[in-house]
């Protein structure tokens, strides 16, 4: 095993469309091109915008009762996950934290699973050895994009007809341009859109494909998280992690009713009785009241100069046109309006708790 | 009237004892977009190496730090409403401060042009 910094099947794309490289999660990736995060954000919002996410993890998992098995590790009702369909969710320690938030789908003959890139080398051995009777394979030859916007179905649907027939989280095999995709409509930034798993050889003509298109940019991992951000996502290792609960990431609407009733997953014990009693602090919107950002770290006091929390997500919204967070309060705080300070570099700016999403989702229902 | 540079990419003219300062095209075009100029007041003092302002970019907080020692004479407040000039113009319009430089010799210690072209490579 080397340390060198990996590689998508669409670095040499990224390059030669001017992309500016990162290290994210071990892996070289756009954080922009020239366009600009800004520029790119607003394209997604506007138009249509392309991500590479290669470096997530794919996961086929094979074998009978994936779904059932599956709930002995998550607290999701993926045995009545119907064929077709996809559906948010996350695995749970015995502490009730979250190991890593991840999108399954029931693809049929198997289930096609999606995790994040800093957690792949957490999650794989995870679901292998708690999933009796389960072939886990991840997938290393496989590319994987977004493309993301009200263009969207426009951009795919052009070259894969059958993709505007898609309602947002379903999931097809279905060919782009000859090319057979595994195509789910959903995605990460709050717009209509599309994940499309793609053989690695075809990654490049593919994505060209879309590119071709008049209202599609590509967009980089910055855009992607002021995208997210700004949609009320949480991200793993900021928002949500081994030590927050689903209930305290104002995650409980993620548990089907049947689990919250019966348990049976990791931290149910825990969950339940947040569930029943409130949780110690909970996960809210933040809008500081002037233009500085209040970024991951920054205190949050309550009107009184108490610390009641402190922000896990912030940074600048190009679409609100102003800094925007989110962070964890302790209870008893975090209703809508309610004012506070966040201490940045030492001085209290003002700012008020706000209802997530920043910006109105368009998922097509 | 001369312009110095920095190594932490400022550009800074002098005409006689007070200087006018900012931050380079390419460190502007390193930051990003820039979303918010935290800056100090006017009458404020400080050392060279002193921190002497916060420039926020869409992703990440840069410090702004002193080439030499001053006092700051006056604050250009139209970066508070326009911080995207940083982008545009920080060599022209976007000037951040202009100073009293208290110790002319730390001068020579910062680069010409070609000096600060070469560094940037």
């Amino acid at each position: 095993m080397t340390d060198a910094p990996k590689r998508t099947p669409l670095y040499d794309l990224h390059v030669e469309l001017g992309g500016k490289i990162v290290d994210f999660a071990g892996w070289e990736m756009p954080v922009q091109y020239p366009m600009g995060i800004m520029g790119e954000h607003k394209q997604c919002r506007e138009k249509a915008a392309l991500f590479d996410v290669s470096h997530m993890g794919q996961v086929i998992l094979k074998g009978d009762n994936v779904g059932e098995k599956l709930e002995a590790i998550c607290p999701q009702a993926y045995a009545t996950l119907k064929e077709g369909k996809a559906r948010y969710g996350f695995f749970t320690n015995p502490e009730g934290g979250i190991m890593d938030d991840l999108i399954v789908s029931n693809a049929g003959d198997h289930f096609f699973v999606v995790v994040n890139a800093s957690m792949r080398h957490q999650d794989i051995p995870h679901m292998a050895a708690n999933l009796d009777g389960v072939e886990v394979i991840e997938i290393f030859d496989r590319a994987l994009v977004a493309v993301q916007g009200p263009s969207a179905e426009d951009v795919v649907g052009t070259h894969c007809p059958a993709a505007r027939d898609m309602k947002f989280m379903e999931t097809i095999v279905a060919e782009i341009g000859g090319i057979e995709c595994r195509i789910s409509r959903l995605g990460y930034t709050g717009e209509d859109g599309y994940e499309i798993s793609i053989p690695e050889d075809k990654a490049v003509e593919v994505s060209k494909l879309f590119l071709a298109h008049d209202d599609c940019e590509p967009a980089g991992l910055g855009a992607r998280d002021s995208l997210r951000l700004e949609a009320g996502l949480c991200l793993y290792g900021n928002d949500i992690d081994q030590s927050t609960s689903p209930i305290e990431a104002s995650l409980s609407w993620a548990i089907q009713k049947r689990r919250k009733e019966e348990g049976g997953f990791p931290g149910a014990d825990r969950i339940k009785k947040e569930l029943a009693d409130g949780a110690a602090k909970k996960l809210v919107g933040i809008k500081p009241e002037g233009r500085a950002p209040a970024r991951q770290g920054v205190e949050i006091q309550c009107a009184e100069g108490n610390t009641i929390g402190e922000i896990t997500s912030g940074g600048f919204g190009p679409t609100v046109g102003a800094p925007v967070a989110m962070g964890y309060v302790s209870k008893g705080h975090g209703a809508p309006g309610e004012k506070v300070n966040l201490i940045i570099r030492g001085k209290a700016q003002p700012a008020e708790i706000v209802a997530l999403p920043f910006v109105q989702q368009n998922y097509k229902r | 009237m001369t312009t110095y540079y920095s190594e932490e990419h400022e550009w800074i003219t002098v005409e006689g004892d007070v200087a006018t300062l900012g931050i380079t095209q390419h460190a502007a075009d390193q930051l990003g977009e820039v979303v918010f100029i935290e800056q100090k007041e006017a009458e404020d003092e400080f050392e060279k190496g002193d921190e002497i302002g916060v420039i926020e970019s869409v992703k990440a907080a840069s410090e702004i730090y002193a080439p030499l020692d001053g006092e700051i004479v006056e604050v250009n407040e139209a970066l508070a409403d326009a911080p995207a000039s940083l982008n545009e113009s920080p060599e022209g319009d976007a000037w951040i401060y202009k100073i009293k430089l208290t110790n002319m010799d730390q001068l020579e210690d910062l680069m010409d042009l070609d000096g600060y072209k070469a560094l940037i490579g």
